[in-house]
């Protein structure tokens, strides 16, 4: 019972759904209902799918869920089929692409950005439509979340965001733009989901803590550099979906101990008692 | 209820063409008046054609002012050659936008006892001094910092292309010139010449207008090619008085526009309200804007239709000619290419998805420029009110009784459509209605058995 309150990703599916309900009610983010249950039933079924293929011991569908519910939060699309197809790329991802046992890309950076690649712009993620409300209430969720977890791994998110405010406010001052720009930028719910429950992913950072730090620098930067001199939009999701294939680069300059969920390896967590039992299956998943 | 619906005998959309403020307009730059005039901006009209990084912007502007007082400073990402800038028709843009305005559509109930259901009709529209160049300025700009990359005379405008090192040159040279800078500018300057922006200076050159015989200043279009997707509002609100109004019609190949960096918001739609509102659709429409822009916490950007350019239902006006897109700048519009319909069926495709946005800003709740990003979205949407007319009748029948115990709950619905679309008082919004008046109800003198054998 105690390891299963620690694992991090229960509170991240509690605070994920909350975000989805208030996002579909009361900011009217344009997530259909069947659309929803589609990419949720789909993680899912291809989560499950994937486990008998690969044999693994048992179905876990906690990734799988904190996947699909960030691609309900993310993925924006006309066509249901193509918000399917970019929920399979999802999980099948992860389990076709790996590396010495490890994911190379974080399932929903893959899933939506393959996508957008893949269809010229037929799937696409709207930033914009966070309101300022939303956004603190979530950042104290996140924050929370960091707290309650003591969490495993959260340097990469600490370090992520100490390089991307730098990048941000850097800018500013550089052009002499008043406080409130940056301010401005950094609330956005989809930088929140990025920060929190994208890139601060244990299963597709690098193994050393120097490692974390030197890869969340460069996708800090690769963001900037999206934004501020190609002018594009979505320059986090680019920027890790360009830069995770150099992490088994960096994990073999910088190496360090495997992650798994039920083991935090830095961090000063306690070791929770029955953290070897579940170890095997969390191998891809 | 449901057989209700299916009376509706015709459908005549009317379209009241909404009238935006517009008693004085801002560009996206700042004006510069000359004269120690106070020129306020308060809307401004901006159509954005783009095509991957190719960009043609046109800035239509309202000034009432004397057009020697009229001068505008915009920044742009280019230097632009004499052949990037143009100059269009004010009737392009005034196309355009009632074509894409909110729209207020007439149905009439037909007469439940026959439960005859007619294809809906067509639609109605109603609505409805020289350039300071000269060898010694252009040293005295060096001096400064600025250099003059060009200088144009485009229409009955004077054009100046400047680029700049330092903001307080620029600054400087601006006020040498004889323009009128609002204070606060310099700073703004500064974050924009740091991107490497360009800056368009425009005037009004007198006796070009007066050859061109124009009373009016027509809309200013620049065609470049640049990343940035984007609408610089800051400078424009550094001389605003309050609030400023701005329209953004964007004409993409794809889909739908909307802004990355702050929440484009659907403006609520096909709403039954209040017969009234035929003859004050100005007011309630603005009534309507200003609730929403509250609701959102004067943050959000506000799309009021987003359509493909081949065809419209109902028609507040024609779509645009492939021809009068082309003038707008929309440059893979084929000349003799598709004709557009009022139909969804006879419309040949042209396209062209037009999204057309309306801002509310200022400096507190829109700190920064507004950015865009073409999605693939298709989706049709327009702001369009429902106005129903009663069934009036005195047929008599079991559908007729029926129609006729619904209708108060009816009007009390569209009372509180209106109210909480405007927030207007409820009481008022009844009173408007004048109820019981409204309401036909059967005549108590009528003989029961007139209604028996009525055709």
């Amino acid at each position: 019972m105690t390891s299963k309150l620690r694992d991090p990703r229960l509170y991240q599916i509690l605070v994920l759904t909350s975000l989805f309900v208030y996002g579909v009610v009361r900011l009217d983010l344009e997530v259909k209902a069947l659309q929803a249950a589609a990419l949720l039933a789909t993680v899912l079924v291809t989560q499950y799918a994937c486990t008998r293929l690969w044999h693994l011991p048992a179905f876990d569908p906690k990734s799988a869920l904190i996947s699909g519910l960030s691609l309900c939060l993310l993925l924006r699309t006309n066509l249901l089929l193509l918000g399917i197809a970019a929920a399979v790329a999802t999980i099948a991802g992860k389990f076709l692409l790996h590396w010495r046992g490890k994911h190379v890309f974080n399932p929903t950076n893959f899933g939506i950005v393959a996508m957008m690649l893949a269809t010229g712009g037929k799937v696409w993620v709207s930033p914009g439509q966070w309101g300022s409300v939303a956004v603190f209430a979530f950042l104290v969720a996140c924050l929370g979340g960091l707290v309650v977890n003591r969490a495993a791994r959260s340097d990469v998110t600490y370090a992520f965001l100490a390089s991307y405010l730098g990048v941000v406010f850097g800018r500013a001052l550089w052009l002499g733009q008043p406080m409130t720009i940056p301010l401005h930028q950094l609330a956005s719910g989809a930088f929140l989901i990025f920060t929190f429950f994208m890139i601060s992913d244990p299963r597709t950072t690098p193994d050393s803590r120097a490692g974390r730090i030197l890869f969340a620098l460069l996708v800090a930067l690769g963001a900037g550099f999206v934004h501020f001199v190609l002018y594009r939009p979505n320059g986090l999701i680019l920027s890790l979906f360009f830069l995770s294939p150099a992490v088994p680069l960096i994990d073999a300059l910088l190496p360090g101990d495997r992650y798994t969920w039920k083991r935090p390896a830095a961090g000063r967590i306690e070791p929770s008692p029955s953290e070897p039992s579940l170890l095997p299956e969390r191998r891809f998943a | 209820m449901k057989r209700l619906r299916t009376l509706i005998l015709c459908v005549v959309a009317l379209v009241v063409a909404v009238l935006t403020a517009r008693n004085a307009l801002a560009f996206c730059g700042f004006y510069v008046a000359k004269a120690d005039t106070k020129i306020f901006n308060q809307a401004s009209r901006v159509v954005l054609v783009r095509d991957g990084d190719r960009t043609v912007l046109t800035m239509a502007n309202d000034f009432k002012g004397n057009p020697k007082e009229f001068a505008v400073v915009i920044p742009v990402p280019t230097v632009l050659q004499r052949e990037q800038i143009h100059v269009a028709e004010t009737a392009l843009l005034d196309h355009l936008d009632a074509y894409s305005a909110p729209r207020l559509v007439e149905y009439f109930d037909g007469n439940p006892c026959q439960m005859v259901e007619r294809m809906p009709m067509s639609a109605a529209p109603s609505s409805a001094d020289k350039s300071a160049a000269g060898g010694a300025a252009a040293q005295r700009a060096r001096g400064l910092g600025v250099t003059i990359e060009a200088t144009y005379t485009v229409g009955e405008y004077d054009i100046l292309i400047l680029s700049a090192k330092q903001s307080d040159g620029l600054e400087t040279w601006l006020t040498e010139s004889g323009y009128r800078i609002p204070p606060g500018a310099s700073r703004v300057l500064g974050s924009y010449i740091k991107q490497d922006m360009k800056f368009f200076v425009a005037k009004v050159n007198l006796k070009e207008q007066a050859k061109l015989g124009f009373t009016f200043l027509r809309p200013i279009q620049v065609a470049y090619e640049s990343p940035k997707f984007m609408l610089p509002i800051r400078l424009g609100m550094v001389n605003a008085n309050g609030k400023q109004e701005l329209f953004i019609y964007a004409l993409t190949r794809k889909g739908r526009v909307e802004t990355t960096n702050y929440r484009t918001v659907k403006l609520p739609s096909d709403t039954e309200v209040p017969l009234f509102v035929k003859d004050d659709f100005a007011n309630v429409y603005k009534a309507l804007f200003s609730r929403q822009v509250e609701k959102e916490g004067g943050r959000a950007v506000f799309l009021e239709y987003a359509w493909d350019m081949a065809w419209c239902d109902p028609c507040a006006a024609d779509p645009l000619t492939s021809s009068e897109l082309r003038q707008l700048g929309v440059f893979w519009a084929e000349n003799d290419g598709g004709q557009p319909s009022r139909r969804p069926s006879g419309g040949t495709p042209q396209n062209v998805f037009l999204t057309r946005l309306h801002v509310r800003y200022d400096g507190e709740h829109f700190p920064e420029d507004l950015v865009f990003q073409e999605t693939g979205d298709r989706e049709n949407f327009q702001g369009r009110y429902i106005l129903r007319h009663a069934w009036t009748g005195s047929d008599r029948c079991e559908a007729a009784d029926a129609y006729r115990r619904e209708l108060p709950q009816r009007y009390e619905t569209q009372a509180q459509s209106l109210a909480s679309l405007t927030g207007w008082d409820i009481q008022k919004i009844r009173g408007r209605m004048n109820l019981k008046a409204s309401t036909p109800v059967p005549s108590e003198d009528e003989p029961w058995w007139k209604s028996i054998w009525k055709d």
